[in-house]
C-alpha cells in the first residue's frame, strides 16, 4: 500500500520559497485572524475545543492536553502561568526547531490564544540554549506582535493582557522534563520535583499554578481555535487526533520532517515510500520509532496480539514495517511514539556499539538526584564503553540489563525509564550480538561503518 | 499546659498489621510505630522530603472501589475489601497516609528496589570503612548488611571526588563517600539559616562543597555531621579520635543556655569525647549549636580546682569561717546549679541565716538554641524559691554590704564575685568560701576552696526556660580532688547546725518534692526524658530575658524586655 | 564586575522579566559569557549580589549547565555533535577532522589559540545530520569535506585578522 499524502498544518509553511519569519508575511498569510476571533470568545470555549479535540501533548508522553489543562488549580487566587517548552532535547527530534526558526509567530499566536484560554497574563518561551538563533527570531517575532497589540497589555483592546518573554536553557537534557524546566527557570539546576505534592497544575513556577506544553502542541491548539475541536478530531484517528510530525534521521534515503494525520502511516511506508529506503547496498536493522529513549524495534521481529478496531478486538500480526506510527500502536508493541523522532540504523551499525552511545548522552544528561537514575546511567555506560573500547565479556550483556532493570519506576521523574528503556530494550532484541561481542569486535567492521562511541 | 486537641486519626494497615496514626503522617513515620524500619538516607524527620535517595521504596496499595457504584469491591478468597496494588514501588517519605492504605515492606517488588539502591550507592563509594569515622554509626554500613546483596559486581573505575575538604572550621568533607542525600544542604539553609552548601557539577559526578567565600562556618555546623547518613561529613574535633562503639553514651542537658538543649555525653573510660544532640521535639528537635557542643571540654582543663585535702577537712575550715562570721554571712548561689543543688543552697542560706543573691549571665540570642539568658537554671532558683526576683549581672548590693561591714563572709556556689563587680579590696575584706570547678580570682581569694564537679560528673536537673524540668546523668566518675556538690552542701549545711539533708540526688528529690509545690509530683527516677513541663503561674510576670527561639514564645512581659535584641 | 554598557543595561532589563530575581540567574550567565567569553570566580560574586543570592547558589548553577564555561576558550567554539544520529552519519570522523585541521584535542584550545573543538550531545538537527556549531551558526551535513572547508574558512579569517 502507498504512503497516504503528507497533510501539513503545522508545517505548512515550512521551507515555503519565500515565506519568511517576520510579521508581515505571517499577517500576508492570515496570521493572528484565529487570536483575534478566539478573544472575542469565552475561554471556557476555548478549552472545550481543545478538549473535544483529543489533542495528545507533542513533547513525547502524548498526555491529553485538554485533561492538563483541566488539571489547573483555578481557585488558588494565584497566577496562572504558561510555560512553552521549546527544550527539544530527546535525540532524534527536530520539528519544533523549524517551526522557532521559520514560523516563529505560530508559535505565538498558539501561545496567547492558550494563554487567554487559560487566564494566564504570564508566559515564558523555555527554549534550549543551542537555538541561540532561535531565541532571537523568537525575541524579534514578540517584539513585532507586541507593536501590532497581540501581546502585551489590553490585547486588541479587550482589556485582556498577557506578556511572553524567552528563557534560554543551557545544555542540560533535563530541562524538557516540565518540573525540571520549572526549577531552571526558577534559576536552580534542574532537578525534577517529586509528584506528589509538585503537580506543576497545582504547585509549578513560583509555587502557582503551571501549563508547560511543548511548541508543536501550542501550534495545534491555534489550528484547533480556528477550526474548531470536532473539525480537528476527524484528522487522524480515535485517539491519535490531528496530524503527527516524524522527524526522521540515521541511516534512510531522505532523512527529515514529516506531517501526516495520525495513525494512517506504518513505519514501513515512512521508511520507505517516503524517506526512500536504506542507503544503496544496505538493509535497514533497526529502528527507534520516538527519540532515542523509545525501546528500538529490530527489523525481522513480529508483534502478534489483539488490538481494538472501532467496537471490536482484532488479532495482528505485524512486523515493524506493518506498525501504524500512533501512540496506541507504539505502545501496544512495546516502545512509544514519544516526540515522534525515528532514528534508523542500518546493518552496518553494531549494536554494542549504538547502545554505548546512547548510555554515554544519559549518563551525561541525569541529574543526579535519584540514586538508581544517577549511579546506573554512568555504571551502564562504563561497562558499554569499556565493552567497546576495553575488555568485552560475555557476561556484559546480561550485566548491562540487570543494572538497566534496577533503575525505571523507581525514580523521581521518568528520566529512570529513559535511560534504562534503550539497555533493556537493545539487549533483549540483540542479545547474541552482546553475548557475542568479545569475539565480533575482532573481526574487522564494514567499510560503511562509522565511529559510533 | 492545656492539651493539644487530638489529632485525627487514619488507619491504615503496615505488613499486615493495622494502626491508627496521626493525619499527614509519612509511611516511614507510619511504619516506625509498629516497628516497622523502612531504611532512608534523604528522609529526616525534621527536614522538607525531597525523596533522592529511592532507599524507602515500599510496595503500596488502596481498598479497590468500584468505579460506578462506589461500592467497596471484596476478595472472595479473603473475604475482605480487595487492595489495588500500585504496581511499582512508592517512596515512603513522600506518601502521606490516607484512610485504608495498605503499605508491604517487606515484598519482593521491595527487596529488589532496595538491593537496586544499595548496590548503587556502593559502586562508586570508596568502601574504606577501616579508616572511617562513621563507621559503627554509618547507614551505609547498617543497610548494606540489612538490605543489601553482599556481593559486588562492578568492574570498572570508581568515580574519583575531593578528599579531606575543609568545608569550615569544625566540618571536613569526604566526597567520595557522600550519597548525595541533601540532607546537609537542607539543614544549612532552611534551619540554620545559612545557605552555604550545595552540589556542584552533574549526574554521578555531582560533588557537595560550599563557595569559597561563604564556608560552612556557622554555629550549627557540626548538625550537618550529625545527619551525615555517611561518613562524608565528621567532626574535624572527633576525628579519628575513637571507634564509636567503645563510647558509652550518657543523656546529658547543654549548660550553654536557658534552651536546655537535650544532648548525649560520649565517654569512654572517664574521658569525654564528644557532645551530639538528642530529639526533643518540644526542645531543641535533633539540633545542638556548635559552641554547646566543646564544653565537655572543661572537664579536663588546666584550671580545673583540685584539693589533696579531704572533704570533712574542708567542711571544717568552712564551719570555723561560719562560726566567726555567724550572722553575717551572704550567699552567692548561681543559676548555673542544678534544681538539687539550689534546693539545698537554700537550705545553706536559711541556716546561716544569710542573704542570697544570684548573678545573672545574658547574651544575645540566636533566635535558635541559644537564648539570651545564658544560665542553665534561673527558673529552677524561682521554682526553689532560692530566689524570687530576676538576678543581676552586678552583685552592687552584696558590694555595699561588705562596704558597711554587714557582710563578712561570702558562700559563693562558683560565682566569680569580681566577675559579679566586687572589687579586689572587696573581696579582700571577706572570708571567702568558695565551692567551684575552675580557678578565677574569687577562687585565688577564697580563705576556704572546696572544689567540685561539672554537669559531666553529676546528676541533676535543670528548668530551662519553658519552665520544663529535664534531667541529666552523670556520664563520667568525677576528677580526682573534687567533690560532688550535693555532698558539699549538705555537709556545709550540717556544719552550720542545721538537720543533716541527704546528699544524693535520688534520696533528695521526695524532700524536694514535699517542700516546693510546683515538684509535687516530680521524682528523679520516673521524670521523662523529655522532661516535664511545670506549672509556671507564679512566675508569668517577671521580665525575662529571652526572645524567641526554636520552640520558645517569650510571655508579653518578657517580650517587652526582649524585644531591643 | 568589567561588562560593556549594553550588557549591563540588558542585564538590568532581564531582571525585570521575572517576579522572582533568582530566575535572572540563567539570563545573566549567558549575557556574561556572551561579553567576557567565560564564567569566572568574580562573575559569580557579582550575579549572586546582583541577584541577592548566595553564592553557591550560583555556582551550583554554572557546573549544572554544560554550556557555561568556568575558563576561557579558543577565538572560536567548534562544537560537534555526539549523539547517535550524527554519529550514525560519521560526526565522529567530523570531529576528528576538525581535532587534525587545528592540531588539537577536544576541549582543548588549539596552540595557535583559534579554536576550541568539543563533542557536545544533541543538537537537535539530526535530520541534517551530522551538524557542527561554530559559535552560533549551525552548519548542516558536515562531513570530512565540509569540515575540511569550514576549517580553512576559519584558518583564512585569522590570516586575514593578522
Amino acid at each position: 500500500m502507498p504512503a497516504p499524502e503528507q497533510r501539513r498544518i503545522i508545517f505548512q509553511h515550512i521551507d515555503e520559497p519565500g515565506y519568511t519569519n517576520d510579521i508581515d508575511c505571517y499577517l500576508r498569510n492570515g496570521g493572528y485572524e484565529v487570536l483575534k476571533k478566539s478573544v472575542g470568545r469565552k475561554p471556557e470555549e476555548l478549552i472545550d475545543e481543545v478538549k473535544k479535540s483529543g489533542l495528545r501533548g507533542r513533547g513525547g508522553a502524548g498526555f491529553p492536553c485538554g485533561v492538563k489543562w483541566g488539571l489547573v488549580d483555578r481557585k488558588s487566587g494565584k497566577p496562572i502561568y504558561l510555560i512553552v517548552n521549546a527544550d527539544e532535547s530527546e535525540p532524534g527530534t527536530f520539528k519544533d526547531r523549524y517551526i522557532m526558526h521559520q514560523d516563529p509567530h505560530q508559535l505565538i499566536e498558539g501561545t496567547i490564544i492558550s494563554c487567554f484560554a487559560n487566564n494566564v497574563k504570564q508566559a515564558y518561551i523555555y527554549i534550549r540554549g543551542e537555538m541561540p538563533e532561535g531565541a532571537r527570531i523568537l525575541e524579534k517575532a514578540i517584539t513585532e506582535a507586541r507593536a501590532k497589540n497581540f501581546v502585551g497589555p489590553n490585547i486588541l483592546g479587550t482589556g485582556y493582557s498577557c506578556e511572553i518573554y524567552v528563557h534560554r536553557g543551557a545544555g542540560a537534557y533535563i530541562c524538557g522534563e516540565e518540573t525540571g524546566l520549572i526549577e531552571s527557570l526558577e534559576g536552580k539546576r534542574a532537578n525534577p520535583r517529586i509528584k506528589p505534592p509538585y503537580f506543576p497544575a497545582v504547585l509549578g513556577l513560583y509555587q502557582c499554578p503551571t501549563i508547560v506544553n511543548n511548541v508543536e502542541t501550542l501550534c495545534h491548539v491555534k489550528y484547533i481555535a480556528e477550526h474548531g475541536g470536532e473539525a480537528y478530531a476527524k484528522i487522524g484517528t480515535p485517539n491519535n487526533t490531528g496530524t503527527r510530525i516524524f522527524c526522521v534521521s540515521g541511516h534512510v534515503q531522505r532523512p527529515g520532517y514529516y506531517e501526516f494525520p495520525a495513525g494512517t502511516i506504518t513505519m514501513g511506508q515512512l521508511l520507505n515510500d517516503v524517506c526512500g529506503g536504506p542507503l544503496p547496498g544496505r538493509t535497514f536493522k533497526a529502528v527507534i520509532p520516538g527519540g532515542s529513549s523509545a525501546k528500538i524495534l529490530r527489523f525481522g521481529e513480529r508483534f502478534k496480539g489483539k488490538r481494538k478496531v472501532g467496537a471490536e478486538m482484532v488479532d495482528y500480526d505485524w512486523g515493524v514495517e506493518d506498525v501504524p506510527m500512533d501512540f496506541d500502536s507504539l505502545g501496544m508493541i512495546g516502545t512509544m511514539g514519544g516526540s515522534g523522532g525515528v532514528i534508523v540504523m542500518d546493518d552496518t551499525v553494531n549494536m554494542v556499539e549504538a547502545l554505548a552511545n546512547i548510555n554515554a548522552f544519559y549518563s551525561h544528561e541525569s541529574c543526579g538526584q535519584c540514586t538508581p537514575c544517577r549511579e546506573g546511567s554512568l555504571w551502564m555506560k562504563k561497562i558499554s564503553s569499556r565493552m567497546v573500547h576495553g575488555d568485552a565479556r560475555p557476561q556484559d550483556g546480561a550485566l548491562l540489563k540487570s543494572v538497566a532493570d534496577q533503575i525505571p519506576g523507581r525514580t523521581i521523574c521518568a528520566f529512570g525509564e529513559a535511560c534504562s528503556w534503550p539497555t533493556q530494550s537493545f539487549i533483549a532484541k540483540f542479545t547474541d550480538e552482546f553475548n557475542n561481542y568479545h569475539e565480533a569486535k575482532k573481526q574487522p567492521k564494514p567499510a560503511a561503518a562509522n565511529v559510533l562511541v | 499546659m492545656t492539651q493539644p486537641a487530638k489529632p485525627d486519626l487514619v488507619t491504615v494497615n503496615i505488613d499486615g498489621k493495622e494502626i491508627a496514626v496521626p493525619k499527614g503522617t509519612n509511611v516511614i513515620e507510619a511504619a516506625r510505630l509498629v516497628n516497622v524500619d523502612v531504611p532512608h538516607y534523604c528522609y529526616h524527620p525534621k527536614l522538607a522530603v525531597v525523596g533522592n535517595c529511592r532507599m524507602c521504596l515500599i510496595e503500596m496499595g488502596m481498598p479497590a472501589v468500584d468505579p460506578a457504584t462506589k461500592t467497596p469491591v471484596m476478595d472472595p478468597a479473603t473475604g475482605k475489601q480487595k487492595i489495588n496494588w500500585i504496581p511499582r514501588p512508592q517512596i515512603g517519605c513522600g506518601t502521606t497516609v490516607s484512610p485504608g492504605l495498605h503499605v508491604k515492606t517487606t515484598s519482593p517488588m521491595v527487596k529488589d528496589a532496595r538491593e537496586g539502591v544499595m548496590e548503587f550507592l556502593l559502586i562508586n563509594h570508596p568502601l574504606d570503612c577501616p579508616i572511617c569515622d562513621q563507621a559503627g554509626e554509618c547507614k551505609l554500613q547498617e543497610q548494606a548488611t540489612g538490605y543489601g546483596r553482599g556481593y559486588s559486581r562492578f568492574i570498572e573505575q570508581k568515580n574519583v571526588k575531593p578528599k579531606r575538604t575543609q568545608l569550615g572550621p569544625r566540618v571536613t568533607l569526604d566526597d567520595e563517600r557522600c550519597v548525595l542525600c541533601s540532607r546537609c544542604i537542607r539543614f544549612s539553609r532552611d534551619v540554620a539559616g545559612a545557605d552555604v552548601l550545595g552540589f556542584v557539577d552533574r549526574g554521578s559526578y555531582s560533588t557537595l562543597t560550599c563557595h569559597p567565600d561563604k564556608k560552612l562556618d556557622h554555629n550549627y555546623s557540626l548538625n550537618t555531621v550529625d545527619i551525615c547518613p555517611v561518613g562524608a561529613l565528621t567532626s574535624t574535633d572527633f576525628r579519628f579520635k575513637m571507634r564509636v562503639w567503645f563510647l558509652k553514651q550518657t543523656n546529658t542537658i547543654c549548660t550553654e543556655s536557658s534552651v536546655g538543649v537535650n544532648s548525649v555525653a560520649w565517654s569512654r573510660e572517664g574521658t569525654l569525647y564528644r557532645i551530639t544532640p538528642r530529639r526533643n521535639d518540644e526542645v531543641n528537635d535533633t539540633w545542638m549549636a556548635d559552641s554547646g557542643r566543646v564544653l565537655y571540654k572543661q572537664v579536663q582543663s588546666a584550671e580545673r580546682l583540685a584539693s589533696t585535702a579531704s572533704l570533712d577537712t574542708l567542711v571544717a575550715q568552712a564551719a570555723e569561717v561560719f562560726k566567726a562570721a555567724a550572722g553575717s554571712i551572704a550567699v552567692v548561689g548561681s543559676g548555673r546549679s542544678s534544681v538539687e543543688e539550689q534546693f539545698l543552697t537554700k537550705k545553706l542560706a536559711a541556716a546561716l541565716q544569710a542573704s542570697v543573691s544570684l548573678v545573672s549571665r545574658t547574651a544575645q540570642g540566636d533566635k535558635l538554641l541559644i537564648s539570651a539568658d545564658r544560665n542553665p537554671n534561673v527558673r529552677g532558683a524561682l521554682v526553689t524559691g532560692l530566689i524570687t526576683t530576676l538576678p543581676s549581672a552586678q552583685l552592687t548590693a552584696l558590694a555595699a554590704d561588705i562596704d558597711a561591714g554587714k557582710v563578712k563572709a561570702v558562700v559563693s556556689l562558683g560565682e566569680d564575685l569580681a566577675a559579679a563587680g566586687l572589687s579586689a579590696a572587696q573581696l579582700a575584706k571577706v572570708a571567702i568560701v568558695y565551692l567551684g570547678t575552675h580557678a578565677n580570682a574569687t577562687s585565688a581569694a577564697a580563705k576556704v576552696l572546696i572544689p567540685t564537679v561539672t554537669v559531666f560528673e553529676k546528676a541533676g536537673t535543670f528548668v530551662n526556660q519553658q519552665f520544663r524540668i529535664q534531667k541529666f546523668i552523670q556520664a563520667i566518675p568525677p576528677q580526682a580532688g573534687a567533690h560532688n556538690d550535693l555532698a558539699v552542701l549538705a555537709k556545709l549545711t550540717t556544719a552550720a547546725g542545721a538537720p543533716a539533708p541527704a546528699a544524693e540526688v535520688g534520696t533528695l528529690w521526695p524532700s524536694i518534692a514535699a517542700e516546693v509545690p510546683v515538684l509535687a509530683n516530680v521524682l528523679f527516677k520516673t521524670l521523662p526524658e523529655s522532661g516535664v513541663l511545670l506549672d509556671a503561674a507564679d512566675w508569668k510576670s517577671l521580665p525575662f530575658v529571652e526572645g524567641e527561639t526554636l520552640h520558645y514564645k517569650p510571655t508579653a512581659a518578657a517580650a517587652a524586655v526582649a524585644s531591643p535584641q | 564586575m568589567n561588562l560593556k554598557t549594553e550588557t549591563f543595561q540588558r542585564i538590568d532589563e532581564v531582571i525585570t522579566h521575572y517576579p522572582v530575581k533568582r530566575s535572572a540567574t540563567l539570563p545573566l550567565l549567558h549575557l556574561i559569557q556572551e561579553d567576557v567569553g567565560h564564567i569566572s570566580d568574580e562573575a559569580i560574586t557579582w550575579i549572586a549580589q546582583k541577584l541577592e543570592l548566595q553564592p553557591i547558589n550560583v555556582l551550583e548553577v554554572v557546573t549544572f549547565y554544560p554550556m557555561f564555561r568556568r575558563a576561557p576558550i579558543g577565538r572560536r567554539h567548534i562544537k560537534v555533535c555526539r549523539t547517535l544520529s550524527c554519529a550514525l552519519s560519521g560526526g565522529y570522523k567530523t570531529c576528528d577532522t576538525f581535532e587534525k585541521e587545528f592540531c588539537t584535542h577536544r576541549g582543548e584550545i588549539s596552540p595557535d589559540g583559534e579554536v576550541t573543538v568539543e563533542f557536545v550531545e544533541c543538537l537537535a538537527s539530526c535530520g541534517t545530520a551530522p551538524v557542527v556549531m561554530i559559535d552560533e551558526v549551525l552548519h548542516e551535513k558536515v562531513d570530512v569535506t565540509k569540515a575540511k572547508q569550514l576549517s580553512a574558512q576559519i584558518k583564512a579569517e585569522a590570516a586575514a585578522r593578522k
